[in-house]
């Protein structure tokens, strides 16, 4: 069996920067499995610019992101097979895995970390009725026939969900001559970035119906028409608010899920909210020597906090095959989302293994406006942030000082809420 | 050329009827108007096999239902069909009802229905713990199955084909007449065949068929069921095949296993005109979820779907099978109204078929008939070493293109090369699954298609998703045109 010190699931934006951190940290036996046939995962679909503006004070495309990256793994020396679909990884970190030329291989790994990234979701989860044509896509899908096979997937176009990545392709369609006619949105707001409805359909004229969601599609081999309805609060289509729009494209932007198909079988716990591993501070998951980071974990707006929450993965997994594994002990203070706060990444902190800070991520659950970002340690608010907005579609952070915990008598829990005043 | 028999429709009923036909030397030809087999009713339905007692006694359905079901073991076996006798259960959830399930005992050991035995709540609940708190008592049917009705059809027909039967795709029957010489002219939108005797298995437009060319008029009603599919998580909820307790319109909304280890739930029954309308609706979806969870516990059906579709029954008004030579048409053999059991039935829907051409012609039989199909080697059930083995041979095997159900490419080249392969997407995912995973071909589809394109060499904006104009992609992209 083959055996390296940390064996990284994913050679995308987060596998890489976890890859060039773990060697930095004197890790010398390292080994990226990525499924496709070169590194950068999603990265390389996504030729626009608008990465990289936190990292390198600079826009960059997608591929050009991952290239920074990817270089540091070739300057390096770390090791990387492509083409290589991982099968299955088992709770003693025995990684199967899979090529046209090695066959179905064993690797045993100090220690792993996953870096699988994300899915979206499909029209089935929807439940969107109607027929089942040609001419129905996942926005990554016509993004990927557009933009790496060439092809122009549609003419005429009505796109559900304003996910980014349906923002991004409203344009990209727009641009390679395809008429978007509208993009529908269920929810009363967007799930994508605020600058992307700007430069993506505010700027093309492409109308954003908020509340609204496609109750049935035409077209018995192509799509041949989309009908939308605005909905009410419970998510339900209003009666008489129909519009039928003739195209022969239906995208779908609908939420993106992590691809948690193997920690689910290596008996990895996961948060029903994220759809991501529970980990703790170190970015480690239930199962000891298994790392999370990326959109596995939890997704993602901007691929600048991906490279920074791999790069911590990596350091950590490093930190892990160098102490053999061996427990640091302290006590673990719970990390509790409420009051509009969904979720918290990390989800449990131990204090002796923390850095001096600690970012922790989060997302509301609505749209707020100058509301205020608590933090409270026990029962005791020690954070009052004061923020315009706050929207599902934009990822929020705290940043918590090792000091302070770890001078705070008696410390069990700390939550982060969000509160009016 | 005169054939000796044409066969409309390549779904179960015209497959397993070619499949017999092929034993003989006859030469055979089945007319498709679709691009595939497998593209009306037989792809878009229960996948049950069904013991045989719910047709009424005596009649044909329940006849050949109970034979069907007989032959499956063997079919499967021969023919490499993922098939499995999980058995089913009628459940009953009024007190006041539970006579019901003893009228159904009684017909289905009138109809010959072996094991049959009726539950009482707590035999029920502890043979399947997610049945509904309120079930009274059930009827236990041992020898119900769950077969996978795609490669069943497919099977049927690659065996043919293998046996010398032609198929021909893309080709709709316009008109029918009979010469005076007692020859079939049959009028397509390819061309004219004539043949001696034709089989009528067009499912839901077998009555249009049947009405050219006979006066005692028949009428065929597109019954729609809107289905659920759920995803492979929640495959082990039930292990049985759970139905209500059956009505007028048919068998009801039933939660069974998939032989692939999804969950289906499904269908409704609302009568239409369009033969062509599988179009699903809210209210129908709505409704199954509602009817589901009557009989069974803790579904989570809004949540884990992974895709709806709806499926057309081909409802003859008598509900029976309509299988014979028609008086006033000789030589014409309908093969009509074949709705629920027809899945179960087909193996001997196809025999009797192939009994009323051969008492009429008295063909001989082949000596080198082979009734046996090799299906697309499934890797998964491999072992390690013998996993190994297969890639060194052929490395395809080791490239994963759907990640979702773990296909290789080289399941995929299979499919494509084959016997009346593959040449859409929903070719290769009935052959191989691949696109029928939880993410619904988001990944797979370009490397699909990229495939298909290399290897049958069809430029990619003519790959279809089901033939005809499904087009995937529409044409170039500018960005390239400009290079080009």
């Amino acid at each position: 069996m083959l055996a390296y010190d940390i064996v990284i699931i994913g050679g995308g934006p987060a596998g890489l920067a976890a890859a060039a951190s773990a060697k930095k940290a004197d890790t010398d036996s390292i080994l990226i499995l990525e499924r496709d046939h070169e590194l950068g995962g999603i990265l390389n679909q996504c030729i626009h610019n608008g990465f990289g503006l936190h990292t390198f004070k600079e826009e960059l495309t997608g591929p050009e992101y991952a290239y920074r990256f990817e270089k540091e793994v070739y300057d390096l020396g770390i090791e990387y097979k492509l083409n290589t679909m991982v099968m299955d990884i088992s709770p003693d970190r025995v990684v199967t895995a899979m090529n046209r030329t090695d066959g179905m291989i064993q690797i045993k790994a100090g220690a792993v970390i996953l870096a699988m990234g994300c899915r979206e979701r499909p029209r089935g989860a929807l439940n969107t009725p109607g027929y089942r044509p040609a001419g129905i896509f996942s926005a990554g899908t016509a993004q990927r026939l557009v933009n790496i096979e060439g092809y122009l997937p549609g003419r005429e176009v009505v796109i559900l969900g304003s996910g980014d990545i349906g923002l991004i392709m409203a344009r990209r369609m727009t641009l390679e001559g395809a008429k978007v006619k509208v993009v529908a949105e269920v929810m009363p707001y967007s799930g994508g970035l605020k600058r992307n409805i700007v430069q993506c359909l505010d700027d093309y004229g492409i109308p954003l119906k908020l509340s609204h969601t496609v109750i049935d599609i035409e077209g018995k081999e192509r799509v041949t028409a989309v009908t939308i309805a605005e909905v009410g609060p419970d998510r339900k289509p209003v009666p008489g608010t129909e519009e039928r729009y003739t195209c022969d494209t239906l995208l779908l932007s609908v939420g993106l899920i992590p691809e948690n198909e193997l920690s689910r079988s290596a008996g990895v716990e996961m948060s029903p909210i994220t759809n991501g591993p529970v980990v703790n501070e170190s970015l480690e998951t239930s199962i000891p020597g298994v790392f999370a980071c990326g959109n596995v974990l939890h997704v993602h707006d901007l691929v600048d906090y991906v490279s920074e929450e791999a790069k911590r993965a990596g350091e950590n997994a490093a930190k892990y095959v160098q102490s053999k594994g061996e427990e640091i002990s302290g006590d673990v203070i719970k990390l509790v989302a409420t009051d509009g706060a969904r979720y918290t990444v990390p989800s449990t902190i131990n204090v002796n293994r923390m850095d001096d800070l600690l970012t922790v991520r989060f997302r509301v659950g609505a749209v707020y406006q100058d509301a205020y970002v608590s933090v409270y340690f026990n029962d005791e608010r020690v954070m009052h942030n004061k923020k315009r907005v706050l929207a599902p579609g934009e990822m929020e952070n705290v940043i918590l000082q090792k000091a302070k915990i770890a001078s705070f008598p008696d410390l069990k829990t700390i939550t982060v809420k969000i509160e009016k005043e | 050329m005169t054939y000796d028999v044409i066969i409309i429709g390549a779904g179960v009923s015209g497959a397993a009827s070619a499949r017999e036909l092929s034993k003989y030397k006859l030469n055979v030809c089945v007319l498709e108007k679709a691009e595939d087999v497998c593209s009306g009713t037989s792809k878009a339905n229960s996948a049950i096999i069904h013991a045989g007692f719910d047709a009424p006694e005596g009649s044909l359905m329940a006849k050949l239902n109970v034979e069907g079901n007989q032959m499956m073991d063997r079919l499967a076996e021969d023919l490499d069909i993922p098939f499995k006798r999980n058995g089913s259960l009628v459940v009953c959830i009024h007190k006041e009802e539970l006579g019901v399930l003893k009228d159904l005992y009684d017909r289905g050991v009138a109809n010959g229905v072996e094991g049959l035995k009726i539950l009482s709540r707590e035999e029920a609940l502890a043979l399947e713990p997610n049945l509904s708190d309120n079930v009274e008592g059930a009827l236990y049917a041992p020898t119900g199955g769950i077969v996978c009705p795609f490669i069943l059809n497919i099977a049927m027909a690659e065996n043919a084909n293998t046996n010398g039967v032609d198929f021909r795709f893309n080709t709709e029957v316009e008109h029918l007449s009979r010469d005076d010489d007692g020859i079939w002219h049959i009028r397509t939108n390819n061309g004219e065949y004539t043949a001696k005797y034709v089989v009528n298995a067009a499912g839901v437009h077998a009555d249009i068929f049947h009405n050219m060319v006979s006066s005692n008029k028949i009428h065929i009603t597109p019954r729609r069921g809107d289905y659920c599919l759920l995803d492979k998580e929640m495959g082990g909820h039930v292990s049985h095949t759970i139905f209500p307790q059956p009505t007028k319109y048919g068998k009801g909304v039933l939660v069974s296993p998939t032989v692939h280890g999804n969950l289906i739930v499904g269908p409704t029954a609302i009568d239409i005109e369009d033969k062509e309308a599988t179009a699903t609706t809210q209210e129908g979806i709505d409704s199954l979820i509602e009817k589901a969870s009557m009989n069974v516990k803790d579904l989570p059906v809004g949540r884990k779907v992974i895709t709806s579709f709806a499926g057309l029954r081909a409802h003859e008004e008598h509900h029976e099978f309509i299988i014979k030579e028609l008086p006033d048409a000789p030589h014409f053999i309908d093969c009509a109204g074949i709705e629920s059991p027809g899945l179960t039935s087909c193996p001997a829907i196809g025999k009797m078929v192939a009994d009323i051409i051969c008492d009429l012609e008295k063909p001989e039989k082949k000596t080198d008939w082979n009734g046996k199909r090799k299906g697309i080697i499934d890797p998964n059930a491999l072992t390690l070493e013998e996993r190994n083995e297969l890639i060194k041979k052929n490395p395809a095997y080791g490239n994963i293109v759907c990640r979702c159900e773990s296909i290789s490419e080289g399941e995929i080249l299979d499919a494509i090369h084959r016997p009346l392969g593959a040449r859409s997407l929903d070719g290769v995912k009935r052959r191989t699954r691949a696109g029928m995973g939880r993410c619904q071909a988001g990944f797979c589809s370009p490397r699909v298609m990229e495939i298909i394109n290399r290897e049958l060499g069809i430029p990619m904006e003519k790959i279809t998703k089901s033939g005809g104009r499904s087009n995937i992609v529409l044409e170039r992209s500018k960005a390239v045109k400009g290079d080009e």
